[in-house]
């Protein structure tokens, strides 16, 4: 059969596709939901009405958001028993659990407490409706929790052993799978991008209001906010991202090895910044390096011996036997750079950003400005020329959607790194696919999730984009006096809910 | 009573929750176009099922979870054999989904109609294609001794399967109709219940032929009793149908499916997907489930969850237990 149309071919281009897009929504469905909920605490705390406004505000996008999270999600739980059946009976003992963990706790968290806070404005006290919103906060940080575990384990599989008889993995340790340190470092580096995103998406429209003068206190708190979310989040991707790469060294060097297009071993090892290699020859043709960085990154020091693809794939195959063990070199090696580059530009653009804007810190108390001013961009003791302060106001707003870029690359390089394995070590991704679903089967369902993604993705973009425009509601009467009891007031029998479908 | 044994059991709860919850909330779409005569009725459904739809729907990824770490081998046949018609369901999930939460978003007539026009169908689709799935397992599929099914789509859609279509079809309907009487306030009220005779009427003739088949084909004494619950409730529902009891006609449509459910997992009991073609591979609760360490977690972890979620979900519907009517949908669409 043609390889471009293997039914394994187009599994795994299906997954890719249907995951890739899933995680667009994820990351910023964790962070928004937690910066929300942040919001209305404030709101509760100090009765400023900026901080309902902006919970509304926040609150609508994030709702925009999370209904394409939660629905391409439910692909997710369904495809590994359509797609990858022979994956699911060797590894459901083991991968099965987090996933109805994940059900059974985090996602009916999540969704039970969306639709009280969603329709929960005039039934319910309003501490009572910010618990609701925080539930669903911790909903989404234990559902990504649960999910990544498992992929950790197909990352670097533990607390497992193979039954020989019944040809299938079997857990052994359940906390070890949940506590192992490629969990750990994974939920560290995924939940500190995921609020780099968050950062970065709020930065980007509070610049887009601030730019034009408008809805000033509101996007002036936001702009705050986002900023700090942005550099620490941006800074705590970076560290989690070190520690997550050396823990990759030890346990995947070869997917290591690919993201520096490192053919041959070396001591001290260069870091590649630029590099254009020729595949099947084993070798770059053009490269630009940084001398020792690479030993760094993998061990801490500038001296120690990094494996390189060739070597390892020698290892390799005297541990596994005859057969290659590289994954696509460019598409690691590039994965790896657009991941660092996008996320760490926004990161950059989150720094400068709260330099520029800082409030008192070396700041000439003249340039100081009040809650209902646009913060002036000050980057010595002059603020910025009305051009360049322009500049990096359309400089959020065009980026920021670079931390979604570089989550996707993030997740392409580790998934795609670990080929031609799907469980490392344990079980190759040509082994995995449903022996009994056609290529015709697939095709249809890879088409029709594809087409209709994209025409969804069309139709949240705008959403997206018309309820960013409008700004921040005006409140009523009814937003300013809560119900101060449980299913609200019983006064006037007819009057219409705050919020209706 | 083994681990598997429990999980067996525990399947068929998480099943019988998703019928009981979403089934009612498929009806109230499918009623947009039976029951509403114009858009402000329709949003009165809507809302009716507003603030819940999205909790319910999780039954559905707690069963399939559940099933994939309890049975495995279960989960890979199912998902993979049922392949089409399960991309049917996922996709119009999908969409209903979206449709809930995006049709209000924007005032224009052709943006709303369109979502209404999916919140029909997409309701109407699952609920009729749970029921073939649902039919096609009790009554066994062409399963190789790999497990594999190894039959084609025409094999799923046989006449005992469709049947089993229409009967989740019209009880959901019917659970919706009795829902909406309990929900709404005004003139909808006075009509749901009138629809509610009507569709089940119809639900009794396709819901009795059904489970005599079911009984006949793959019947023991559980499943009987079972039959006879489901009929018996059934029928009483409807006399407090016409009666007005609407607390009553409910809490007894529930009853029908809580009932019907069981029948099928009874009559399926040992097997969980049993082999049309030889007995010996059918997919047992022995030969499909994990391990007992798996199994043992997984309890716990389901002992403890379930309950907290029947708690918490009881209270939102408390919450939310206000009869609503037109004049509690504000004009102003735009939110």
């Amino acid at each position: 059969m043609d390889m471009a149309l293997a039914p394994e071919t187009l599994a795994r281009w299906q997954f890719g596709i249907t995951t890739v897009y899933h995680f667009l929504f994820v990351p910023l469905t964790i962070s928004l939901a937690a910066l929300t909920a942040g919001l209305e605490t404030a709101w509760v705390r100090t009765g400023k009405e900026k901080y309902l406004r902006a919970t509304k505000f926040w609150g609508k996008l994030f709702l925009i958001n999370i209904a394409m999270g939660v629905v391409t999600g439910i692909v997710q739980e369904f495809q590994f028993g359509m797609n990858w059946s022979d994956y699911s009976r060797f590894v459901g003992d083991v991968f099965g659990a987090p996933l109805a963990f994940e059900a059974l706790i985090a996602f009916f968290f999540e969704s039970t407490f969306i639709g009280l806070w969603i329709f929960g404005w005039d039934k319910l006290p309003k501490k009572i409706h910010l618990a609701c919103i925080w539930m669903v906060s911790i909903g989404t940080l234990l559902s990504a929790y649960f999910i990544l575990a498992a992929n950790s384990w197909m990352q670097h599989p533990v607390g497992y052993r193979i039954n020989e008889e019944k040809g299938r993995a079997e857990l052994t340790d359940f906390w070890l799978v949940l506590t192992q340190n490629t969990t750990l470092n994974q939920v560290f580096h995924s939940f500190s991008a995921a609020f780099l995103t968050g950062g970065a998406f709020m930065v980007g429209i509070a610049a887009f209001h601030l730019m034009r003068k408008k809805h000033i206190p509101v996007m002036r708190t936001s702009l705050r906010l986002g900023l700090v979310t942005l550099a620490v989040g941006g800074l705590l991707t970076a560290v989690s991202g070190d520690t997550l790469g050396k823990v990759m060294y030890e346990q995947q060097p070869m997917k290591m090895a690919a993201a520096e297009a490192l053919w041959d071993g070396e001591s001290p090892a260069p870091f590649s910044v630029f590099a254009y290699g020729d595949v099947d020859e084993g070798h770059n043709t053009v490269a630009l390096e940084i001398p020792g960085l690479l030993s760094f990154l993998a061990h801490s020091d500038f001296e120690s011996y990094v494996p390189g693809i060739n070597d390892t794939n020698e290892t390799l195959r005297e541990k596994f036997g005859p057969g290659d063990y590289k994954p696509i070199v460019p598409v690691a090696y590039w994965g790896f750079r657009w991941m660092i580059g996008f996320g760490m530009a926004s990161f950059s653009l989150g720094l400068l950003g709260l330099w520029l804007t800082r409030k008192k810190f070396l700041l000439p108390a003249a340039l100081r400005t009040g809650e209902d001013e646009v913060p002036h961009l000050v980057l010595l003791k002059k603020p910025l020329g009305p051009r360049l302060s322009r500049l990096y106001w359309l400089l959020a707003l065009w980026t920021m959607a670079f931390p979604l870029i570089a989550n996707s690359w993030g997740w392409i390089f580790t998934e795609m790194g670990r080929q031609p394995w799907v469980v490392y070590g344990v079980m190759q991704t040509r082994d995995a696919v449903s022996p009994g679903v056609s290529q015709a089967e697939i095709l249809t369902s890879m088409i029709a999730f594809t087409a209709l993604y994209a025409v969804l993705a069309v139709v949240e973009v705008k959403l997206l984009a018309k309820y960013v425009k409008a700004g921040p509601p005006e409140l009523t009467e009814a937003d300013l006096n809560p119900p101060t009891k449980i299913g609200g007031d019983t006064r006037d029998a007819d009057r219409p809910m705050a919020f209706s479908y | 009573m083994e681990l598997h044994d429990v999980w067996f059991v525990l399947i068929a709860v998480l099943w019988t929750g998703y019928f009981f919850l979403e089934g009612f909330d498929f009806g109230v779409g499918v009623l947009t176009r039976l029951l509403a005569r114009n858009r402000p009725e329709k949003r009165v459904l809507i809302n009716t099922i507003g603030p819940v739809w999205d909790g319910n729907e999780v039954w559905l990824l707690s069963a399939g979870g559940a099933t994939f770490a309890a049975f495995p081998e279960w989960y890979a046949t199912l998902f993979s054999g049922f392949y089409l018609p399960l991309l049917a369901i996922l996709i119009c999930l999908i969409v209903r989904g979206v449709a809930f939460e995006y049709r209000v978003k924007r005032p224009e007539e052709s943006w709303q109609r369109r979502w209404e026009t999916a919140i029909f169908w997409t309701s109407l689709i699952p609920a009729f294609l749970w029921g073939v799935a649902f039919g096609n397992i009790v009554r066994g599929v062409k399963i190789d001794a790999d497990f594999e099914y190894v039959g084609g789509l025409g094999d799923l859609l046989n006449p005992y399967a469709l049947l089993g279509g229409l009967v989740t079809l019209t009880l959901f309907t019917f659970h919706g109709t009795v829902f909406v009487g309990l929900k709404t306030v005004g003139e909808i009220r006075e009509r749901a219940r009138t629809l509610a005779l009507r569709v089940g009427a119809v639900t009794a003739v396709v819901a009795l032929l059904f489970l005599l088949w079911t009984q006949a084909d793959s019947g023991n004494a559980g499943s009987l009793v079972a039959l006879a619950v489901a009929v018996g409730a059934l029928v009483v529902a409807l006399a407090a149908v016409r009666a007005g009891r609407e607390g009553w006609a409910f809490t007894l449509s529930g009853v029908t499916i809580v009932a019907a459910v069981a029948m099928l997992f009874l009559s399926l009991f040992p097997n969980v997907m049993p082999s049309s073609l030889d007995d010996d591979w059918s997919l047992t609760v022995t030969n499909a489930s994990s391990s007992p360490y798996t199994l043992k977690i997984m309890t716990w972890c389901a002992g403890i969850a379930t309950p907290l979620v029947l708690l918490y979900q009881s209270w939102t519907y408390w919450v939310f237990r206000k009869r609503i009517g037109t004049q509690h949908i504000a004009p102003d669409i735009a939110h």
